[in-house]
Parts: C-alpha cells; sequence; structure tokens
C-alpha cells in the first residue's frame, strides 16, 4: 500500500491532489461549454477505466451549470488496440452510448493520461463504426506528452512534462478510493 | 487457453471472463456497425463433418463480426468424399496459414486428436457423443442471464441422454458454476455407467419426468437423436413423448417462468411440444442470439492475444 504523502521514503510525488483535480474539471467543464455555446448535442464519452468516472464528473459540472443533464456514455477501445497481438488477451469493456446515439453531435473523448495517443486512435476508429459525429474532441486530466502519432487534445487538465521512464498514476474515488495524480 | 476441446479445461475464472466478454460482444448485435477489428487477418476455418445449421453459421457470423476470415469446409464436397484421411485434410487446409480451426467430427475425441496434430488453435464444435463445449458455455449463460447465479438453483436435463454431447458438456459446466443438476431419461437412453460418474460429479438422475419439473429452476429438453440410434430405443414415437416430452401438460407442471431451454434442430411434437417450444418462457431464440455472443468471446479468447 502507498504510504501518506508526508512520508519522506515514498518514491512517487504527488503532482494533482483532490482540490487541483476538481478545479481543472471544472476549467475543462467551462471551457468545453464556451468551446460548444451550451450543452446541446454535446456527448461525453469516457474511455475505459478511469475515463468514465471523469467523464460522469464533468458531466456533472456541466449539468450543474447549464441546469440540464448532459448526454454521458462509456466507450471500450480493446478490440481497437493496435497492440491487441503483442500482448496477453485483455479483457473487454462495456461501450455504453447514451440514448441520443452520437450521429451528428459533437462527441467529447474523456480519459485520464495522454501519452502515445495510441488509445485515441483507437478510441477515434471506434467512433466510426459507432456513427457519425459532428465533431470529436479531446479532453484528458493529464497530458504527460511523448505521442507517438498525431494526435493532441483540445482540453486539458495539467500539462505534466515527464521523462519516459516515469510513471504516472491517477488515483479516482470511483476506482481506487481516492483522488490523486502522482508521479515515480 | 489454446484450445477449446472440453469443458473440463476451463476454470470457473475462465468461464466468467468467457461471460463477461460474451456480455460485451451482445451488444454489438444491436449496433448498425456489427464489426469488431480484433481478429483482423486472423483466418479460421469451419469443418463440419456433420450436418449443423446454427453452429456453423453461428461461428461464421462471430468469426466475420471480429473481421476474421472465415472459410467453411465441410465433409460433402470436399477430399474427404474421395477418401482422405482426416489426419490429410487437417494438416492441408492448415497448412494455408490457418489461425483457428473450429471442427465439428461424428467420431467422439476428434477435437483432441486434431489438436495434435496442428499449430492452429481448436475449438470443438461437437465431437460425436462427447463434448459441445460452446453449446453448454451458452446455455449456462443464457439462464445466467435469467436466473442470476447458477449457484444452488436446479437444472433439469430431459431426453436421450445417451446420444447428447449437449448433456456431457452441460453437466460439467452448471455443476462447475454451482448448478444442482438433474438428468431424466427413459431406461434405454441412460448412458450405461451413469451412475459412478454422477456420484463422483455430484449431479442426479431419475426416470420420472413429473417428479422432477415441479422443482425445476430451468429445463433443458434434448433432440432425440434418431440419426445416432442404431437400434429400438422406445417402442413408438407416440410412447416416447408420452413419457418423457415436454407437452403441454408437463408445461402446467413447471413453476411460473421456468426457462424452457433446446439446443436445436428441435423436434416438435416428439421431444417438446408446439406449446412449450412457443411459451413465452422458452428461450431457445434467445439461446442462438447468446451462442453467437459466446462463440464470439470463444474465438477472441483464443485468438486475439499474443499466443495464439
Amino acid at each position: 500500500m502507498a504510504a501518506p504523502d508526508t512520508d519522506p521514503t515514498r518514491s512517487d510525488r504527488t503532482v494533482l491532489d483532490a482540490r487541483d483535480i476538481s478545479r481543472a474539471l471544472t476549467r475543462i467543464s467551462h471551457e468545453l461549454l464556451e468551446r460548444n455555446k451550451g450543452a446541446t448535442d454535446l456527448v461525453l464519452l469516457g474511455l475505459h477505466t478511469r475515463g468514465v468516472p471523469l467523464a460522469r464528473r464533468i458531466a456533472d459540472k456541466i449539468a450543474a451549470v447549464e441546469g440540464a443533464p448532459v448526454a454521458v456514455g462509456e466507450l471500450d477501445v480493446t478490440m481497437y488496440r493496435d497492440d491487441l497481438r503483442s500482448q496477453p488477451t485483455r479483457r473487454a469493456h462495456k461501450t455504453a452510448l447514451p440514448a441520443g446515439g452520437i450521429d451528428k453531435k459533437v462527441v467529447v473523448l474523456v480519459d485520464d493520461v495522454l501519452f502515445s495517443g495510441r488509445t485515441i486512435r483507437a478510441a477515434l476508429d471506434a467512433l466510426a463504426d459507432l456513427g457519425r459525429p459532428s465533431a470529436v474532441r479531446l479532453a484528458v486530466l493529464v497530458d504527460r506528452g511523448h505521442r507517438e502519432l498525431p494526435i493532441r487534445a483540445d482540453h486539458v487538465g495539467k500539462n505534466l512534462p515527464s521523462a519516459l521512464a516515469e510513471r504516472v498514476s491517477v488515483r479516482l474515488a470511483e476506482v481506487d478510493g481516492t483522488d490523486e495524480v502522482t508521479i515515480s | 487457453m489454446k484450445h477449446l476441446l472440453s469443458i473440463d479445461d476451463l476454470s470457473t475464472d475462465e468461464i466468467a471472463q468467457l461471460f463477461e466478454t460474451a456480455a460485451d460482444m451482445h451488444d454489438v448485435q444491436s449496433r448498425e456497425v456489427k464489426k469488431l477489428p480484433a481478429l483482423r487477418g486472423r483466418t479460421v476455418v469451419n469443418m463440419f463433418f456433420e450436418d449443423s445449421t446454427r453452429t456453423r453459421s453461428s461461428f461464421e457470423i462471430a468469426g466475420k463480426w471480429l473481421s476474421a476470415d472465415v472459410i467453411n469446409v465441410s465433409a460433402k464436397g470436399s477430399s474427404t468424399s474421395k477418401g482422405e484421411s482426416l489426419r490429410d485434410t487437417v494438416l492441408t487446409v492448415c497448412a494455408m496459414g490457418v489461425d483457428g480451426l473450429v471442427i465439428r467430427h461424428p467420431a467422439s475425441g476428434a477435437a483432441l486428436q486434431v489438436s495434435e496434430w496442428v499449430d492452429a488453435s481448436v475449438v470443438n464444435a461437437g465431437d460425436g457423443m462427447h463434448e459441445h463445449p460452446t453449446q453448454a458455455l451458452l446455455d449456462a449463460y443464457t439462464l445466467q442471464r435469467h436466473l442470476g447465479s447458477l449457484e444452488g438453483r436446479h437444472v433439469a436435463i430431459i431426453g436421450d441422454l445417451t446420444h447428447s454431447r449437449v448433456f456431457r458438456s452441460n453437466v460439467q459446466c452448471l455443476t462447475k458454476l454451482g448448478a444442482r443438476v438433474t438428468v431424466v431419461a427413459p431406461p434405454t437412453l441412460m448412458p450405461s455407467g451413469i451412475g459412478p460418474w454422477s456420484a463422483a460429479a455430484g449431479f442426479e438422475t431419475s426416470y420420472d419426468v413429473d417428479a422432477v419439473l415441479p422443482e425445476a429452476d430451468a429445463v433443458m429438453m434434448l433432440r432425440v437423436q434418431r440419426e445416432r440410434m442404431s437400434g429400438a430405443f422406445f417402442p413408438s414415437p407416440r410412447e416416447y413423448t408420452v413419457g418423457y416430452g415436454l407437452t403441454r401438460n408437463r408445461l402446467a407442471l413447471l413453476k411460473p417462468d421456468v426457462p424452457i431451454c433446446h439446443p436445436g434442430p428441435m423436434n416438435r411434437g416428439l421431444e417438446i411440444a408446439a406449446d412449450a417450444a412457443d411459451a413465452a418462457q422458452s428461450v431457445v431464440l434467445e439461446q442462438v442470439s447468446s451462442g453467437l455472443a459466446i462463440r464470439m468471446a470463444v474465438l477472441y479468447h483464443l485468438l486475439a492475444g499474443e499466443e495464439a
């Protein structure tokens, strides 16, 4: 188990705490609303695993501002990965689209960490099989660099320059019981 | 998992994993684009040395929806009818670079034998009177969707047990998942030597349908396999129906909403009356769509990862 933050022997460093995460998501929510001129036709799709709770949180924040619920769904890209064959069989997760579908909607993909960009590439392929959005945007909590594909995020919680060997971990209350982003 | 030859090869964890994947695959059936790219570039050969509609087309569609290339070879119209041996046929096909081999054969043990000859992943789609693992998986998966956990639930399997690979796989699968299983057949269609097996595996046997039906949480009717019968196992079809068929009268013995399964093809009026086959609680068609999801899950687990 990870030791508390004050423990000098702990090798990882907290980059974002619960309040930072909340603030970043609030800002992303407002950016999305501003860019989209409101919440109409907006669909938030969380990428498994931790993008799903993030998408829900952003949706809650947008709903609080706009006073109306915003469509949220979850997207699993396992079957679309380009490294399926080089790894042991991965477990697939559920893909659940909101009732209105994604055709002619502005889809915002939500993920925790943007790294190589390969997950997002897979997500774009998955979207093409599910419908035809009018636009696709990308919101991530952390952008740690080291892209391997020409992909960038439209909304970033925090840019986190990191060395390739470093490990960025996002923990969220819904999945891990606590909210923090650490680097080690 | 390299091959799927018998339910015996699967741990309860692996079964649970297959069911989880199948649930994800189930959603694909309702999508407009029914295609996932997971098996792109893989080749699956369906080799069917016995007649089949649902299993073969189910595996074919499952493979195609996962973007694999699927080829069908049947005994009729292949070199087998010119006298080629099973080994030569299989090796010939596999020499073309096949990743997965789905095989149905009238000889028990054929799939296991084939798996020893080839590098490809082998899926047993029915070998003689031995096993039909994907059928058992789809049956258990379908029942789970209706009953929740199968732990402690009572499943009655009724019909031609002697000739049934579906029953042999199902007993293993259901008992692994914690269900209580009672198998019912006329004495002539009760496999010889079932006593020690049922004692070891922990399922019950009975000759009395009417006693079992009222306490069942699910009923599975088996087809009377007349093509495998060389002798007279019952005096007349009528007599079989009276003694062991799921008739309208027996339907009334069931607890309400008990799901009724049949692996198909059904002999309507013989082992299952139309009233039962078309009843609201009949899950026969649902079994078919579950079968597709299960076979997608099986092909995915066998072929998508690195070791295929």
